[in-house]
């Protein structure tokens, strides 16, 4: 979730330090750490990248890497007639759209309502409380909201004491629901952490601007749309352009926690795909080459959404 | 503001405070009521649960679930295996992302760019869950404690988060420093790192949260070793037996215990969850910093 943030109006002015063997000398210590870590990195971090290997095999670990025999294609094309996996993409995209919208959502109207608390004891408490659910665990929040929306749940008590239903609804057992449970699952666990980021934003508004707002005679609805919004429209941005290389990735701990057999048509993510046939049915390779497909289109929007940020004259990753 | 424009605007103000202070204590609402029923659910009776009805407050007190739970080997041992891989992983971690954030941050130092690079790719591009796994196995890592620590030791991102910090600290310290003819390893231990407190420990708390919750790795890694679970997984399991069996059919058969899978799974949530608790409202100005840190920095 981390990038580097390069901004136009910054002017690098580092030293440019010419290679020589007496500054190496002098940077021994230096050079033999970052050795070592650099070691660690290749292995852990590199050499997986390696196995994308077996995606154009029929791996079979008897043989390894080096003597499995080269197919080519032949499992990205099983990977694609395969209507799972295709439903799988689908189900992957559409949770990640999902619950980059509302959590993106919840997380910018949260803090700019938080930041027009003006009762600062009250303030630091919602503060507080809302940073809780990031710290659990997603078991802990999937026992959370299995207990809320349970036959004898919080949620199905309300809909029956309203008359808005006279059955309780099983909503673990209906593909409807699976899709905004995960959404309303990330909305709680992670808004108020979100919210940090906006609320620091925020906070660095010249001040000025309020005033200035002020005496052009509006009032607070008016600075939170002409000022507020305006200022952390930079953050907005680049917090959009991280998530958005993110898409595929948001899906594997909730949906594998909540999923059953009922909804396994909408649960089923790319990495429960991949933890499926590549762990437990043993089948590496196909395993890798949904893997790399993941990957592949994760870089793509990445460089797609860096693309436009550049076009519009926004902030941007790289 | 004149008062005309007070006159003017007071009313939209005004609503805006009220629907504010309604929504925000919605939110609390909201956000604290699940958190305050499993409480309530771990200290009620088991069987009298399945009846329905309980909110914030228990109906047949009992202290029998937390009871089963601390009489549960499986769960006793997570526990010993989570607060292991939360101690030395973390400090693992910390040591291993402060020398190469030290490192990166030194302005005199070669291959600073090619470095930095190295690092902010891996955040991008990885190999994979099954390579992964192939490589850990391969390692010899796989049914073995060091899983838990060795995988995850550099990160890219808890790197930079103190990396930014360093690059704020002034130059001259470096400089003097080494005039009076200290080492990097002096400069780093008795210079910079006590100046990165705050930063060390942000990135502490967050690799020792990811520590405390992290479950995944033990269920993929050391599934076959009992003696290597974790309490996370060791609640997965919990939470997998009330979803798939469903919570009646098992009370019925430890009827006299009074304990369904529910209410232990709700005692053992709340133990887990507990120390988090307590310890996350004082270091709040830790994260703030260090997520202001790693992400936007106006």
């Amino acid at each position: 979730m981390s990038f580097e943030v390069k901004r136009k109006k910054e002017v690098v002015t580092e030293p440019k330090i010419q290679f020589s063997w007496k500054e190496a000398k002098r940077q021994k210590s230096l050079l033999i750490w970052s050795g070592i870590i650099l070691i660690y990195g290749i292995i852990f971090y590199y050499l997986p990248l390696g196995g994308w290997l077996m995606a154009f095999q029929n791996y079979r670990p008897i043989d390894g890497l080096f003597r499995s025999r080269f197919v080519g294609l032949e499992k990205f094309q099983q990977l694609f007639s395969d209507a799972t996996f295709l439903r799988v993409i689908r189900n992957t995209l559409a949770m990640g759209v999902l619950n980059l919208v509302v959590t993106f959502i919840a997380a910018i109207v949260f803090a700019i309502l938080l930041n027009e608390v003006r009762n600062a004891v009250g303030k630091k408490t919602v503060q507080t409380i809302s940073y809780l659910p990031h710290f659990l665990s997603w078991i802990i929040v999937t026992g959370i909201i299995h207990d809320a929306l349970s036959g004898t749940g919080i949620v199905n008590d309300l809909l029956m004491n309203l008359n808005i239903i006279d059955q309780p609804i099983n909503f673990f057992a209906h593909k409807e629901y699976f899709w905004p449970i995960v959404a309303f699952a990330n909305v709680w666990k992670e808004t108020g952490w979100n919210a940090i980021i906006y609320l620091a934003a925020i906070t660095s508004i010249d001040p000025s601007l309020y005033e200035a707002a002020a005496i052009d005679g509006a009032g607070r609805w008016a600075k939170i749309k002409h000022v507020t919004l305006p200022g952390i429209r930079p953050t907005i941005m680049i917090l959009l352009l991280m998530n958005v290389g993110n898409v595929l990735n948001a899906g594997f701990e909730i949906q594998y926690l909540l999923g059953n057999g009922l909804v396994q048509s909408v649960s089923q993510t790319i990495d429960i795909y991949v933890l499926n046939w590549g762990i437990s049915q043993g089948d590496f390779s196909l395993g890798t080459a949904a893997g790399i497909f993941k990957s592949v289109v994760s870089i793509v929007l990445i460089v797609i959404a860096n693309q436009i940020a550049k076009r519009n004259g926004d902030e941007r990753l790289f | 503001m004149g008062t005309k424009n007070k006159i003017k605007t007071a009313p939209a103000d005004r609503a805006l405070t009220v629907c504010n202070t309604i929504f925000m204590i919605l939110f609390v609402l909201v956000t604290m009521y699940p958190i305050l029923n499993t409480l309530a659910l771990a200290f009620n009776d088991g069987t009298d649960a399945l009846r329905g009805g309980i909110y914030l407050w228990p109906r047949k007190w009992t202290l029998k679930n937390f009871i089963t739970v601390l009489q549960k080997n499986n769960l006793i041992t997570g526990a010993y295996i989570t607060v292991a891989r939360t101690l030395v992983g973390t400090a693992t971690a910390l040591i291993a992302n402060a020398i190469l954030a030290f490192i990166v941050s030194r302005k005199r130092f070669l291959f600073k760019k090619q470095l930095s690079l190295f690092w902010v790719i891996t955040m991008y591009v990885n190999g994979g869950m099954i390579p992964t796994f192939l490589l850990y196995k391969g390692l010899g890592l796989t049914n073995s404690f060091w899983v838990y620590v060795i995988p995850g030791m550099v990160s890219a991102f808890n790197m930079l988060v103190i990396r930014t910090y360093m690059n704020g600290l002034p130059d001259s310290l470096e400089e003097s420093a080494q005039l009076d003819g200290a080492g990097y390893f002096t400069i780093f231990t008795k210079i910079i790192s006590p100046l990165c407190k705050p930063v060390y420990a942000t990135v502490a708390l967050f690799v020792a949260v990811g520590q405390w919750n992290s479950w995944f790795d033990a269920m993929l890694y050391n599934r076959m070793n009992s003696g290597l679970t974790t309490l996370q997984y060791e609640l997965m399991k919990l939470l997998s037996s009330v979803t798939n069996q469903g919570s009646s059919a098992e009370s019925m058969k430890n009827a006299a215990g009074s304990v369904t899978p529910e209410t232990i799974r709700a005692a053992a949530s709340i133990l887990t969850m507990l120390p988090i608790i307590c310890i996350y409202p004082f270091l709040q100005r830790y994260f703030v910093t260090g997520l202001t840190l790693g992400g936007v920095k106006e």
